[in-house]
């Protein structure tokens, strides 16, 4: 019991900057380019995927997470509620309401494509940079 | 006296974009450790044999954001404050809902030999998003337009 309290204190701590943190770049971005399409929640899901692949890498090599907690409060916390479905969903939506069928297809596809593109490379940089090679 | 004048707004400014940035802080702490413990849930209930937990809470997330957007806009019938609005959808359902685990996931599905797992998790998954996402817009909708104009 004390333990899932514990937990839920990291994860809610981490989720709070993580919120903090899409709240802030999102906003940036969607006011740098504009908001035709959705470049802020592509770009936080991106950087946030890179950086769940880096700690995925990184907590595969024990002992580099040094504390059990890091997994809680920075992945399941920080850049898990960093990133965002909800909003990717809705904006794709919004899209596609408004007869821009090319911009949501290219919404999903270059979402899915650059996420998942971006966690391997996470992961396999900071592999590499640990010293090991390949994913 | 101008300078009275001058500061009022610009501390209800500073007070107001606070309390913003605090809505989303607090709203995406609850709307993270839900998604904590929905996914702990799974687990038990059903391994770790596929990601159940972060499929259920991104489509959850995407139903509820569809539903409270149209509700609650500017034609809606739910009548709330921007602060509000940000409350529940860049917090809770920001934060509930996660594409970075998502890609994880599906990585180490592929990472593991496992193409056709990863291949299914995400076409189930976006499938599923976009269909909460239009489902919740729909009911809203309905709602919206139901009796007392």
């Amino acid at each position: 019991m004390r333990d899932l309290a514990v937990l839920i204190l990291w994860v809610a701590a981490g989720s709070a900057v993580g919120g903090l943190a899409r709240f802030f770049v999102s906003g940036l971005v969607a006011r740098a380019i504009g908001e035709t399409f959705p470049w802020g929640t592509m770009v936080v899901n991106i950087t946030g995927a890179f950086g769940i692949g880096v700690l995925a890498a990184l907590a595969r090599r024990q002992g580099l997470l040094i504390f059990p907690e890091a997994w809680s409060i920075a992945a399941t916390g920080l850049l898990g509620s960093y990133t965002t479905v909800s909003s990717f969903s809705l904006q794709t939506l919004a899209l596609a309401r408004e007869g821009e069928w090319l911009r949501a297809a290219g919404n999903i596809v270059l979402s899915l494509a650059l996420c998942l593109g971006a966690a391997a490379l996470g992961m396999a940089a900071a592999l590499e940079a640990a010293g090991e090679s390949g994913l | 006296m101008t300078g009275a004048g001058r500061e009022r707004p610009r501390w209800r400014a500073l007070r107001d974009g606070f309390l913003l940035y605090l809505a989303v802080a607090l709203g995406t702490a609850i709307g993270g450790v839900a998604r904590a413990l929905v996914s702990a849930a799974a687990i038990e209930l059903a391994g770790s044999g596929f990601p159940w937990g972060t499929l259920v809470a991104n489509v959850v997330g995407s139903f509820v954001i569809g539903f409270y957007a149209t509700l609650s806009a500017p034609d809606g019938r739910l009548f709330v404050g921007a602060r509000q609005r940000h409350f529940v959808m860049t917090g809770i359902c920001g934060g509930f809902t996660t594409f970075s685990m998502f890609s994880l996931e599906t990585l180490h599905f592929a990472t593991a030999g496992h193409y056709r797992m990863a291949a299914l998790n995400v076409g189930i998954s976006v499938v599923a998003w976009l269909a909460a996402v239009w489902l919740g817009h729909a009911l809203a909708t309905r709602i919206n337009r139901l009796r007392g104009t």
